[in-house]
């Protein structure tokens, strides 16, 4: 069963909300939203949002594809790639 | 990596070094002493009438333990130069259940959870020579080469 881009989104926010220091740029969440800089979320934390993705997608994902997850459009880039890959 | 090349890596000035001994280590916990003297410069400060040791202290004796001395001896597998790194406290949420008074030995032991993509976490406790808990919780940092 596959996911639509729209619920890997929500589920992705959801993962993202306890981390977000910018609640209006969570709101307004677009591909472009960038974790860091729009959202204001702090590396260490990014880390523990890559593990959530991990565990809720049942995917691995390396340093190489971690170093390209700087926005959630790539973000979720990384999460179809890993997908189709299983 | 031995113990005593491990504290030797330590980034900490002998003001601010709170790791005396490294008894048990293992790429997935550590366990490590602290005799805090009685002259440690924060006690005629803390309080001005009953020295204490500082929550921040236990917390940061805690950190060289079980995150920054475990990270070294990681890293050290890792076969990764620790010469230029940055190393950076990340997060801490601990609870405080005893003082610690001049001249007590504590005893730290850390669990890793995880390390990846740089960052350590650590489930880390501190017990006195009675072995009663006097703190507990968790803590992060990261490593930036």
């Amino acid at each position: 069963m596959s996911q639509s881009k729209q619920e890997k989104m929500q589920a992705l926010l959801e993962i993202m909300q306890p981390y977000a220091q910018d609640p209006s740029a969570l709101a307004n969440l677009k591909e472009e939203t960038q974790f860091i800089r729009d959202l204001k979320i702090n590396s260490a934390n990014l880390v523990d949002i890559i593990l959530d993705i991990e565990d809720k997608f049942d995917i691995e994902i390396d340093n190489d594809s971690m170093d390209k997850m700087m926005n959630v459009g790539s973000a979720l880039e990384v999460i179809e790639a890993k997908l189709a890959a299983k | 990596m031995t113990s005593e090349q491990i504290i030797a890596q330590l980034p900490y000035g002998p003001d601010f070094l709170f790791v005396d001994s490294i008894e048990k280590l293992d790429e997935n916990s550590i366990t490590g002493t602290y005799h805090f003297k009685g002259n440690e410069y924060f006690y005629p400060s803390h309080f001005k009438s009953t020295p204490v040791t500082p929550g921040v202290i236990l917390t940061e004796t805690m950190a060289q333990i079980g995150l920054v001395s475990l990270g070294i001896y990681l890293i050290s597998l890792k076969q990764k130069n620790l010469e230029s790194a940055l190393i950076a406290l990340t997060s801490t949420a601990i609870d405080f259940y005893l003082p610690v008074f001049p001249n007590e030995k504590i005893r730290v032991h850390s669990v890793k959870e995880y390390f990846r993509f740089n960052k350590l976490k650590c489930a880390v406790e501190m017990r006195n020579e009675k072995e009663d808990l006097v703190c507990k919780g968790v803590i992060s940092g990261m490593i930036r080469f």
